[in-house]
């Protein structure tokens, strides 16, 4: 029941908005959906706690710890977006940036975003995971070229090409996956269902498997942002709408990854060795370091946060590559928390750009005179994102470098060297935009600040404390994909 | 139809998809790239029947219609009409001249085949040996993608990729579970529209489709 809702709204909510998405309520219609996605995604959630995984309608659906928490955070995430766009897409609309026309587009797509996502995290199927991926970059890329400035046509252009082709390569790991699987389980739907694979991950060929993988982590990959195919999350990221930014850097990427550890999960089980956590390790590593080195050459903010975002999920792919039981808690711990900081602070920095009309660095200065909101916000937000304590971003990177200091040390010279050049790259920019002089003028809407600061204090809190039924819903997701 | 003879057919069937690959390849008129693109969807048709007919796999011939009308007819006649929209009148461009190109076409063909020959040994399907084919092919579209300028020859190559894969899951294991390939479908389907809106905004900025106007984002 909670499943269809959970489906059906988002759904629903973007053949409504295809129709009603340039009337004035438009705004309040889309967030009224979001919220109804988000209450039925916590009566799931609840259900899951309390009973355990269920497989719904022919095993089509499963539900376990480890995807119910990535849909309760999308459905949160997606929520505060759309609260945070009402404001900024009405201030967007009063500088003549949009037209009705462009307005529907994105209030409808943004909900078909939603199902996408949804659905892929939701979905039994490894096909049907990857026909939602795929759609997830199709209901997006218009998003990104909204503005139809030159910029933001070739950001799109960039994003297309670059996923359709990356995740060619993952249709053709899930493929080779069904290949493997058809040898055991006959052909059929039923084989490719992640249920069944699981149930028989000892007898699949290695050989094969080890091969989709690589095409899956290629694949899943791009989408995740992983250096060497990162180049087009910056582009998408700086030319899109901010409210965009904030659901492709806070949720799109762990969605992408859920893909590429379920996988993990499978492949671990048919070959007995570490070789999808290597391969995990190498990409993630290499992420944090480009993604960190990148960090200092940066002249547009959104571009800033979005390398900011390379980094954190080559954490985060680090942590899963590493295996074991801290270091995948740590991982989904850091995967919260980075949503959760990446989106309040874009939603900070989306305001800021409105008020000073520029993206670049360098023109905007003293956001705390003239919107102590959003200075402090900004300021918060990035020193969350950067690690400091008591914030949650600081308990996840603690957890993450010490099992590394203990299972690979090697890598944490590495990882603590990019955390500080990421740390003097961000910190120094982000002190000039706050403090220091400027003249600003008022927004025709308020900005949304609740978000910001809901999302900042939730970060807080799981730095400071984490309740004791999410901890355990942490650690039974944790002993699920080991 | 003996399955010795269905076997023979099938390989020259894969051999003349190798050599529609080949063909787009070295092809330098945007509309006899469609053309061929029509081609390649039409062979991937009758080689998916006698896929179907030589081992009774009855969902096949749903998937070999799907493609028909997908491949053969809608996304080239929609690729035409917004070529003829736009009035293209332009050749392609290549970055790297064509002789090069298919000198590197070639070394992919051999790349791919000793990336199939694991799996294909694995393979129990009567059509196993032609998945280095079909992997060939994907290479070969994606090699046409990195070489052209223009923003149409870089879809069909986009396109081009996917009849590659779909010929890969058609080799290796009959086909993919029918939901997944509706998706599959759908999505390309979807795909090819964005495209077409894609290529009228690009032109309306930029008053031309040549991709080199979208360079500009570099890093500095």
């Amino acid at each position: 029941m909670e499943l269809i809702i959970l489906l059906g709204v988002p759904l629903a909510g973007g053949l409504l908005l295809a129709l009603f998405g340039h009337k004035e309520r438009a705004a309040e219609l889309n967030s009224l959906m979001s919220f109804l996605t988000f209450v039925a995604a916590a009566f799931l959630t609840a259900k899951i706690i309390r009973d355990g995984p269920i497989k719904v309608w022919d095993e089509n659906f499963f539900i376990d710890s480890f995807n119910v928490f990535l849909v309760a955070l999308t459905a949160f995430v997606g929520f505060t977006t759309s609260l945070f766009s009402r404001p900024y897409m009405r201030n967007e609309h009063h500088a003549g940036k949009l037209n009705p026309s462009r307005l529907r587009l994105y209030h409808s797509m943004f909900q078909l975003f939603m199902f996408t996502m949804l659905l892929a995290l939701l979905t039994n199927n490894m096909g049907i995971l990857w026909v939602a991926m795929e759609a997830a970059t199709l209901t997006t890329v218009l998003l990104v070229s909204l503005y139809r400035t030159p910029a933001s046509l070739e950001a799109a252009w960039k994003y297309f090409i670059l996923c359709g082709v990356g995740i060619a390569q993952a249709l053709f790991g899930t493929i080779l996956l069904y290949f493997a699987a058809e040898r055991v389980l006959g052909g059929g739907g039923g084989s490719l269902l992640w249920t069944h694979l699981n149930d028989v991950k000892g007898q699949l060929e290695p050989t094969v498997l080890s091969l989709a993988f690589v095409f899956l982590l290629v694949g899943y990959g791009t989408k995740v942002g992983l250096a060497p195919l990162h180049n087009w999350l910056p582009d998408a990221h700086a030319e899109g709408p901010t409210p965009v930014s904030a659901v492709l850097s806070g949720l799109l990427l762990n969605v992408a990854l859920y893909a590429v550890v379920r996988a993990k999960v499978l492949v671990d089980g048919a070959l007995q060795t570490h070789f999808a956590g290597n391969l995990m390790m190498g990409f993630g590593l290499f992420s944090v370091v480009v993604g960190a080195f990148f960090l200092s050459r940066q002249k547009d903010v959104k571009r800033l946060f979005a390398y900011s975002s390379i980094e954190h999920m080559g954490i985060v792919t680090f942590a899963f590559g590493m295996g074991g039981s801290v270091a995948t808690f740590a991982g989904l711990l850091h995967m919260t928390v980075h949503s959760l900081t990446k989106s309040a602070i874009f939603f900070t920095v989306g305001h800021a750009a409105q008020k000073t009309g520029t993206q670049l660095i360098a023109n905007i200065r003293g956001l705390v005179d003239t919107n102590p909101a959003i200075g402090w916000g900004l300021m918060l937000g990035s020193l969350a994102i950067l690690g400091m304590p008591p914030f949650g971003v600081f308990a996840s990177e603690f957890l993450i470098l010490t099992t590394a200091m203990h299972e690979h040390p090697w890598a944490t010279p590495i990882l603590l060297v990019s955390l500080g050049v990421a740390f003097a790259a961000i910190f120094s920019r982000v002190q000039e935009m706050v403090f220091g002089e400027t003249t600003g003028k008022r927004l025709p809407h308020s900005p949304a600040m609740v978000p910001v600061f809901v999302h900042l204090g939730l970060v807080l809190m799981l730095g400071l404390f984490i309740p004791p039924y999410l901890a355990d819903w942490y650690r039974q997701a944790a002993a699920l994909i080991g | 139809m003996t399955p010795s003879f269905s076997g023979q057919l099938i390989n020259l069937l894969a051999a003349l998809l190798l050599l529609i690959a080949f063909a787009m390849l070295s092809q330098r008129r945007i509309l006899s790239l469609i053309y061929l693109f029509a081609w390649q969807g039409f062979v991937l048709v009758l080689s998916t029947t006698i896929v179907a007919y030589s081992t009774g796999q009855h969902h096949l011939y749903y998937s070999a219609a799907l493609t028909l009308i997908l491949k053969v007819f809608a996304l080239p006649w929609i690729l035409h009409r917004l070529i003829i929209r736009l009035n293209i009148k332009w050749d392609v461009e290549t970055l790297i001249n064509i002789p090069t190109t298919m000198l590197l076409g070639i070394v992919l063909v051999i790349f791919a085949f000793n990336l199939a020959l694991p799996i294909s040994q694995l393979a129990s399907t009567v059509t196993r040996n032609t998945l280095g084919i079909a992997m060939a092919c994907v290479l070969l579209a994606f090699l046409m993608m990195i070489t052209r300028r223009k923003a149409v020859p870089q879809v069909v190559g986009f396109l081009a990729i996917e009849n590659g894969l779909f010929f890969a899951a058609t080799s290796a294991t009959y086909g993919m579970p029918m939901v997944v390939e509706l998706g599959v479908a759908l999505d390309v389907l979807v795909g090819t529209f964005i495209f077409g809106i894609f290529f009228f905004q690009i032109r309306e900025t930029f008053d031309s489709l040549d991709i080199h106007h979208l360079e500009k984002l570099k890093e500095d």
